[in-house]
């Protein structure tokens, strides 16, 4: 299992720890990571906040560089997919659209290149039966609320990535490393990540809602594979007392870093320690027996 | 509700600008509302998704540029997921966006078209977003200069955010595409 993987940006600035559990998780699982040389931002929100073709051109200058390399591109970033994903329907939809990315390329791009999140990689090529059979410490059970948002999910017919209102692929990963994962009615809802510095307000009133309904579902731990969604609801859960006087304190990891984790990869390599909620009640999960 | 359009800015064809931005047809919409009801910030503002259709179809004018939705909506897609004639609401907000720049006039509460800017600086910049810079420049052009200062020593202290700026990308390639798209752009005007 050999991919070529796009970090994102994120990766080496407030995600660092969902880049390094990511390739932490890999390397214990034999799944080869070969990091694109030179690539570039995406664009994020704010290219196809500002403009259609630029939204576009930012990730096909990546996904170019991945059919040089002959390989489906991974990536592990929410948004970053979102953004790749997009720019593959956009190539392959709409003509107008391609002959403008071709001309800010300066090469044409035909949208070949698949683009999978690292947790499409562990559900569908790996296998949640393999994944099973790597486990060193099971979760005992640990509620588990799995939170997708919305650049996994959306639009559906661009992501493609599981049932958009019900989906269950990081369920069954969790199950498979004996945690518990809960029926939640949060799951698909926005953390509102994208006015996560331009409007906090609503960031804070979004996520917090979100919480709560992990809180009230008996979540221990709620996971992501988004870092937009992992800061509004981690980073933000101090601004939470201040619209609604509850104390909040429901640790937010990646994916990545609770299947570390149940592989018995040490915390600080999967930068357990960079998560502003310390996930206390997991590792105790862990040591218990 | 009643929704009023003004009569001098019928016929200028933000309808027409919007669909063919968006490849969207509005004609579409039989306003089931399924839009409004899953928008996660519908209740915030002053013309939910739906109605911001409706404007449209009625002929709206550039006054729709300016509605609160252009610039909280979260691009969560929600909508477009849940339309039963797939029209693409989130592409539309796009549309509108685009053009508001264009026009300038984009100037909504928090800012978000200088955010924008300033990671978009980074990117052109650097190859990848640096997002002390953008942070930096995005306070100090809206006065917010003390919002989350607590909780940088934490986020510096747990490597959550990256002091220098981001080495490594192909630099030529993205000023490339920059350049390209802003010089088609000054040629169609």
């Amino acid at each position: 299992m050999k991919y070529a993987y796009y970090p994102g940006c994120s990766a080496h600035s407030t995600a660092r720890d969902m880049h390094e559990s990511c390739l932490a998780v890999a390397k214990a699982l034999g799944i080869e990571l070969q990091e694109i040389k030179g690539w570039t931002c995406c664009g994020a929100s704010a290219a196809h906040q500002t403009d259609r073709v630029l939204a576009a051109s930012l990730p096909a200058a990546n996904l170019l560089l991945a059919k040089e390399m002959g390989l489906d591109m991974v990536v592990n970033c929410a948004a970053c997919y979102n953004r790749s994903k997009s720019a593959n329907y956009e190539v392959v939809h709409s003509p107008t659209i391609r002959k403008k990315i071709t001309a800010a390329l300066g090469q044409a791009y035909d949208g070949s290149v698949p683009v999978r999140h690292f947790v499409e990689v562990l559900s569908q090529d790996f296998g949640s039966t393999k994944l099973k059979k790597a486990v060193k410490q099971p979760l005992n059970g640990l509620k588990v609320a799995c939170y997708y948002g919305c650049y996994l999910l959306r639009p559906p017919e661009v992501t493609g990535f599981d049932n958009p209102e019900n989906p269950i692929i990081m369920e069954n990963l969790i199950d498979a490393i004996g945690g518990e994962s809960l029926d939640w009615p949060g799951k698909v809802e926005c953390c509102g990540g994208a006015l996560n510095l331009t409007r906090t307000d609503i960031t804070v009133a979004r996520s917090a809602e979100i919480i709560d309904m992990a809180q009230a579902a008996g979540a221990d731990c709620i996971i992501t594979a988004c870092p937009m969604c992992q800061a509004s609801l981690d980073l933000r859960q101090q601004d939470m007392k201040k619209i609604n006087g509850k104390t909040y304190d429901m640790p937010v990891l990646y994916i990545t870093q609770l299947l570390g984790l149940s592989l018995g990869i040490s915390p600080k390599a999967l930068g357990i320690n960079r998560l502003m909620v310390p996930p206390r009640v997991v590792l105790q999960a862990l040591r218990a027996k | 509700m009643t929704i009023r359009i003004k009569k001098q800015s019928i016929g200028k064809n933000l309808r027409s600008a919007v669909e063919q931005r968006a490849g969207v047809d509005l004609t579409l919409c039989y306003q089931c509302k399924k839009c409004s009801i899953g928008c996660p910030v519908s209740e915030l503002v002053t013309s939910p998704p739906a109605e911001i259709i409706r404007r449209l179809q009625l002929g709206a004018g550039d006054e729709l540029l300016q509605t609160d939705l252009v610039w909280t909506c979260l691009s969560c897609e929600t909508c477009y997921a849940r339309c039963p004639n797939e029209i693409n609401f989130a592409g539309i907000i796009d549309a509108l966006r685009a053009i508001a720049l264009e026009k300038g006039v984009a100037k909504p509460e928090g800012n978000s078209p200088l955010f924008n800017r300033r990671f978009l600086d980074t990117v052109k910049r650097y190859g990848r977003a640096y997002d002390l810079q953008t942070i930096i420049f995005y306070k100090l052009g809206t006065g917010k200069l003390m919002d989350d200062v607590e909780k940088f020593p934490t986020m510096l202290k747990k490597g959550k955010m990256a002091v220098s700026p981001p080495s490594g990308a192909d630099k030529n390639k993205v000023r490339r595409i920059f350049t390209s798209i802003k010089s088609k752009k000054g040629q169609s005007r």
